[in-house]
């Protein structure tokens, strides 16, 4: 009875705190804000508006036509024209386009002859990124309806000119849609950044003021300073997902196919156990600039090691195993099930319940590090 | 001393690295008495009081506090002592009401306790004004009046205030030590380390501590009373080559100058101190009056820490 009143007490001093610091009362509300814009804009793998030369050397209806169907994709955009491929060339160096299109004067003729390239595209291969898209539109069939041929303007190799081998039906996200990809993952970087760097300062804080001092003379526990300290937090955690959430829904259209209960309930256990990493730093650290070192440290891990970005089951065996102590690793399993799939809590009880067990876990460690004493 | 110790340590040592702040003590402090700890910067003053109320562990040693063994049943104390630290450590962001409501909460008294006692500290040390100001902004006094209330919401038996009063003005100074003697006589026993000479000579007993050991304890007069020098005042013109004629002579621990006198501190055992004083003044062509004085607490505290030739 004590020990509850002990915890809120703290947890309401907390809240005062916080309301009356200013500058993180607006990191509560901005940095989620500023983080989904970004992340929801401008990690956009849908690339479009590629700058484009056109050097169209057969002039004939059907070279424009080609041409007009390849800017119809939007994928790339003509800038330029040219009158040779090493004028196309040039100004691939100069950077003046990544892409060039390249119709020979025979362009008609080859046309015809399966064993030719009728075209070709001239990328830029500096950016990761640009071969892949394009080598997407090289296989994409266009109807060159005149002819009632398929383009074939860079064949594979050993594949035969027929056109695409195999059709490819893309599920959850057929439109391809990077927000969608990455939208919801991106709540969980968010938190993850915010409650860690929270909770991260909350006992150096104290520490570098002087009010451990004081606190630790008093009766109050080490679990009852922990969880009060924490307890504002997670309703923090879950403002930031709504309007996280909201600015995913109405900005960026990302569907939301589970319920809104499950997925409370998911981010709950997440908020939680994040908040448990930054009570551990919280006792690891001596001044506040290493709690912010440490945030970083998991931070960056988190990123790149938990699918956010690169796909989980790409990774080497180790990266995979040491993912597993991330939090965000659970957590983009659940958000992406919920969100995008439709998945119940029910199908997802995995991965909630490492989230739980690395709550306890870091809840455990903090406790242990913390000691009521100075020394 | 006839009432019962509230603290007794024993061989009580603490070492930091290298460096032994805290080296050997044996103290017992009388119940319902304020207990001084006088000495200068690094002398262990605070080292100890932190291992008294159990937030650092002893390196040797053993502790008994109002009858707990200490590092043993920290916790079992926690609720019987208030601890005012050297620097202000109540939350500077919330404003006085809230602070006491905290530690009233976090001291886990039931709502009524709290309603009654807060009320009761905002009045007692005229903090009703500030009620709604955040400790922030408060001038030093009334946050030494607002740390001091936050001490004693829980009505702890022991209060330990390491250096309370290095903020404050001589007017809040005593009226701080008004508001100790008050609470002396509803039984509290007070543990205080300071360094200022008038504080020291209020205690009932006195600890000097230097450089981590016990140099001299005693009720204040009884310290003065057994003073391990002999005092000698000096009066004369040109006070500048008085002190440096004595600073060489043999016997001589210590000169302190005070306004227009000079105090020798001579080794006890000298034989005829005045007259060797005197010899050596009139040696060096100086005229002066010399005679034996009494001894303060600053001499005691100066012959009791200051550098004897060894």
């Amino acid at each position: 009875m004590n020990g509850i009143r002990r915890m809120w007490a703290v947890a309401l001093k907390e809240f005062r705190q916080l309301a009356r610091d200013r500058l993180t009362f607006a990191m509560v509300i901005g940095i989620p804000l500023i983080l989904i814009t970004l992340f929801g804009y401008a990690i956009n793998m849908d690339v479009r508006n590629l700058r484009a030369g056109i050097a169209d050397q057969a002039g004939t209806q059907t070279s424009r036509r080609l041409v007009a169907d390849l800017t119809a994709t939007q994928v790339i955009a003509p800038v330029r024209q040219a009158a040779t491929a090493e004028e196309l060339e040039r100004m691939l160096l100069g950077n003046e386009i990544v892409v060039g299109v390249f119709i020979p004067r025979d362009f008609e003729r080859r046309l015809q002859d399966p064993n030719r390239e009728a075209a070709q595209l001239l990328v830029d291969a500096t950016d990761p990124l640009i071969p892949g898209i394009v080598s997407a539109i090289a296989d994409m069939p266009f109807a060159l309806r005149e002819h009632g041929v398929q383009s074939r303007l860079i064949p594979r190799s050993g594949r035969s000119q027929q056109g695409s081998l195999f059709s490819m039906r893309q599920y959850y996200n057929p439109e391809g849609r990077s927000a969608v990809m990455i939208v919801p993952g991106t709540i969980g970087v968010i938190l993850t950044f915010t409650m860690v760097l929270f909770t991260s300062i909350a006992i150096v804080r104290e520490r570098e003021r002087g009010n451990l001092e004081l606190l630790i003379t008093t009766p109050v526990r080490s679990i009852e300073l922990m969880l009060g300290k924490i307890i504002p937090y997670i309703f923090i955690g879950l403002l930031q997902v709504s309007l996280i959430l909201s600015a995913a829904v109405f900005l960026f259209d990302v569907p939301l196919r589970g319920t809104l209960l499950d997925l409370y309930v998911a981010s709950l256990a997440y908020v939680v156990a994040v908040l448990g990493f930054g009570l551990l730093i919280s006792t690891i650290a001596k001044v506040q600039f290493q709690a912010f070192q440490l945030t970083f440290f998991l931070l960056l891990p988190s990123i790149l090691l938990s699918g956010f970005i690169f796909p989980f089951d790409g990774m080497p065996l180790p990266a995979q195993y040491f993912a597993q102590a991330l939090p965000l690793t659970h957590f983009v399993v659940l958000i992406r099930g919920i969100l995008l799939k439709g998945a119940e809590l029910a199908d997802l009880l995995l991965p909630l319940q490492k989230l739980g067990i690395l709550f306890v876990i870091s809840m455990t460690l903090a406790m242990i590090r913390f000691r009521k004493r100075l020394d | 001393m006839g009432a019962s110790a509230a603290i007794v340590t024993q061989n009580l040592s603490r070492r930091f690295g290298t460096v032994l702040a805290v080296d050997d003590l044996h103290l017992q402090v009388p119940e319902a008495q304020i207990y001084g700890f006088l000495g200068p910067n690094g002398s262990g003053k605070s080292t100890t009081f932190r291992m008294l109320c159990g937030l650092l562990k002893p390196t040797a040693g053993e502790v008994d506090v109002l009858g707990h063994r200490l590092p043993g049943d920290a916790e079992r104390i926690r609720s019987l002592i208030g601890y005012m630290t050297q620097q202000f450590s109540l939350y500077r962001d919330l404003t006085v009401l809230e602070n006491l409501q905290f530690m009233a909460q976090i001291q886990g008294l039931s709502r009524r306790e709290r309603r009654d006692r807060v009320r009761h500290s905002l009045r007692a040390y005229r903090l009703e004004r500030y009620r709604k100001r955040r400790a922030e902004h408060l001038s030093g006094g009334e946050r030494q009046r607002l740390a001091l209330a936050a001490a004693l919401l829980h009505r702890p038996p022991l209060l330990l205030l390491d250096e309370p009063t290095s903020a404050v003005d001589p007017q809040t100074r005593r009226d701080f030590w008004d508001a100790l003697f008050e609470l002396i006589n509803q039984g509290t026993t007070i543990l205080v380390s300071t360094h200022y000479m008038d504080e020291a000579e209020r205690c009932h007993r006195l600890a000097i501590l230097d450089r981590g050991s016990l140099v001299a304890e005693g009720e204040p007069l009884e310290l003065i009373g057994n003073i391990d020098a002999t005092v000698i005042e000096i009066t004369g013109a040109d006070l500048k080559s008085l002190r440096e004629t004595l600073s060489g002579l043999r016997g001589v621990w210590n000169l302190t100058q005070l306004g227009s006198r000079l105090h020798a501190l001579l080794d006890p055992g000298t034989e005829r101190p005045v007259e060797l004083v005197q010899g050596a003044l009139a040696n060096a062509g100086l005229q002066a009056n010399v005679s034996i004085a009494e001894a303060g607490l600053e001499d005691v505290f100066v012959a009791a820490t200051g550098k004897r030739p060894s």
